[in-house]
Order: C-alpha cells, then structure tokens, then sequence
C-alpha cells in the first residue's frame, strides 16, 4: 500500500510538472501571437457630427492643423467648465499662433447639447474652440474613436449627470494621436505641450 | 450674452454696501456648525449646474449630517461626490455627509461638494448668493457663497473698497 501511495505522489508530481511546462509553453505561444497585433488601437479616426453653428463637421475638416479634441457636455459642473477655461487662457496666451490650432469640445450628451446649446456655453470661452455635437449613434463612434468613456448616471431628482473621460487628445495635422493632456496637469505642461505642438520652439 | 446687466448691477451695489472696509473670512454658524467661506464657480452661458465649496467644521460633541439646503437661483439640490477613476471622472450622489464630532470637511470641486442643478439664472463672478445649509441636529443654517471665476480653483478675499485689508487667513488665490 505504502509503495502504491509513493507511486500515486510521483505521478501527480510529474502531472502537475508538465502541466506546468505546458502552461508555460502556451503562455509563451500566447504572448508571442499576441505581439504580433497592432502595438495599440489608434485613437482617433472619422466621425461625422454637427458643429455649434449647426454645419455639419466630420473629422476630414480638421486636417491640416493640429487639432485638440475634448469630451464634455454643459451640464458639467466642474471638469469642462476649468477645462475649458484653462484652453481659452492657452490659446489666449498664445494670441495669433492659436489660430494654427483647431479645439474641439465634443459633447457626450447629445440628447442636451444642441448646437444652439454648444454656442451659448463657448460664448463664455475662446472663441477659437468649436462645439461638436450630432445624432446619439453618431456622438458614440466618436467617443469610440477616440477611446473615450462616457456613461448616463441617473440623479435622484430623475434628471442626470455623465461620467466621461477627462483627457485631451492631442492629434496632429494629419490627424494622428501624438499625446495626451490630463486633468488638471500643471499649465506649464500643457504651455509646452502646445509650443511642441506648433514648432515654437523652448519659449 | 446675459440679459439681466442691470440686475448684477444692483446685487454688485449691495455686495459693496454690505462688505463695507470689513474683508474677514466669511464665517457662518447654526449651533455647533461652522460654515467657512462658501463659493461657487460663475456658470458658462447656458449652463445649468454649479457646484458649491466651503469648509464645514462641526465644533460639537455629537456627529451631525448636511441634508440638504436652498439656493434660490436652483431647482434642486444635492449633495455629491466627484472622483477621478483612472482619467474618467465620476460623479455620484450621495445620502448626505456625515461630519463627526470636531472634524472639518473641506467641500471642494475634486471631492465632496454641495449641487445646483436646474439654474434659472447665470451666477455671474463678484456676486454674493444667500443660500441655506440643512443639517440633521444643527438644522438649517442661512450661508452666503461668493460667486467666482469661470476657472477658479478656491475661495478668494475680495478687498472691494480696502484695497489694504490684510488677508493673512485667506487661502492662497487661483491664478492663471
């Protein structure tokens, strides 16, 4: 009985071993196929929306420029609102050079934002930054072109608010992504990030 | 783009009358309650929320719990939560805000803070807005929020007609 037992310990040994080996080897095979994807999804892509004049805008328009594009919506009582401000104080500060950039401000909340809606609200910022909106199937590819995350969170009064991604996609004037600028990252940052973006140099 | 010039003009005089050469920090108290300079952010055209900042200090021996409250400018009220996930922002609801015994709750954009949502009217910097605070014990006390930038990130000591007054206890102030 004693040897029968000692067998069953090496064999469940060796079992769990090549298991072990196996699930090495697979996991090797597993990664190995999956560096052989795309490094990264691209983020950025077409979209077709509605601007705050109410004239249609798709992605092809902003070509040509580097273009910021940021997600938010006018019932948003504290992330857009700065956000907004700070890029006006930006594209303030940079005067004429700003006009070689396009902002986008894209709402997540279509169903509120009309152009009409957009227009009033970026009447309080620069008037460089352009309000997008458009159908609700349409504000969805968008977002996920842009790998951006937007939920409808329901308020007790029966109204709502939406959660969303804070971050600015930085594109180039062929509309690639080349960066990010993150909430409340110190304005000296996004200064450079800006003055890169340009070519204006270290100033 | 607003249409009520003449109205922010009236509010503008009696915010000098009332501040008068005085520019302490603002101070309100309910019983064992003490509110610090409430302020709110002035809205973008067409918006219809703001959020609304203060310290409260609960300087008794029992715990207490914010409610609700009143701003005559908003249709609702509520208390919220904002949190950074990751780079989403979120924002929640919650059923008041419980302040123990001597603890201070700083109420700002980036954490707990108080919500106006369904604004009648633009809240326009330089403004002073009465509003009412509601708590379970000290009940409901009467506060004032001093409206500010678009972009502001605190409070800010006005010094309307001193331009000298110290302001050692004022927090630092927001600029760009």
């Amino acid at each position: 009985m004693r040897k029968i037992g000692q067998n069953a310990v090496w064999i469940g040994a060796t079992l769990v071993a090549l298991i072990l080996v196996a699930a090495t080897l697979f996991g090797w095979s597993y990664r190995s196929d999956d560096s052989r994807l795309p490094k990264r999804a691209e983020i950025g892509g077409p979209f077709s929306l509605v601007d705050h004049h109410g004239k249609p805008a798709t992605d092809r328009d902003y070509l040509g420029k580097p273009t910021l594009v940021f997600f938010g919506f006018t019932h948003c009582p504290n992330v857009c609102p700065t956000t907004l401000f700070e890029l006006s104080n930006q594209l303030e500060e940079l005067g004429p050079d700003a006009d070689r950039l396009n902002v986008l401000f894209i709402t997540v909340d279509p169903e509120r934002d009309t152009p009409q809606q957009l227009a009033l609200y970026l009447s309080s910022f620069d008037p460089r930054i352009t309000g997008l909106t458009g159908a609700p199937e349409n504000i969805l590819a968008a977002e996920n072109a842009y790998h951006v995350y937007a939920k409808k969170v329901p308020l007790e009064d029966g109204g709502y608010t939406m959660d969303h991604t804070a971050t600015v996609a930085v594109m180039n004037s062929k509309g690639q992504y080349v960066d990010a600028m993150h909430y409340q990252a110190p304005a000296a940052i996004t200064r450079a990030k800006l003055h890169r973006l340009l070519g204006l140099g270290n100033s | 783009m607003y249409t009520n010039t003449s109205r922010s003009l009236v509010m503008g005089a009696v915010i000098l009358l009332n501040m008068g050469a005085v520019g302490v920090a603002q101070q309100f108290k309910g019983n064992s309650i003490v509110i610090e300079q409430p302020w709110v952010r002035a809205t973008p055209g067409g918006a219809k929320v703001a959020g609304g900042y203060m310290t409260i200090t609960n300087t008794g021996s029992e715990p207490d719990r914010l409610i609700g409250g009143v701003l005559p400018q908003a249709g609702r009220f509520g208390v919220h939560e904002m949190k950074m996930n990751g780079n989403v922002m979120q924002m929640r609801e919650v059923e008041g805000l419980e302040i123990k015994p001597g603890q201070k709750i700083e109420l700002s954009p980036s954490g707990y803070h108080v919500m106006f949502t369904e604004l009648r009217e633009p809240l326009k910097q330089g403004d002073t807005l009465k509003g009412q605070l509601r708590f379970e014990k000290a009940g409901a006390v009467d506060i004032e929020y001093q409206v500010e930038g678009v972009g502001a990130q605190g409070p800010r000591q006005r010094s309307v007609e001193n331009p000298h007054q110290h302001s050692a206890d004022a927090p630092h102030q927001h600029s760009h």
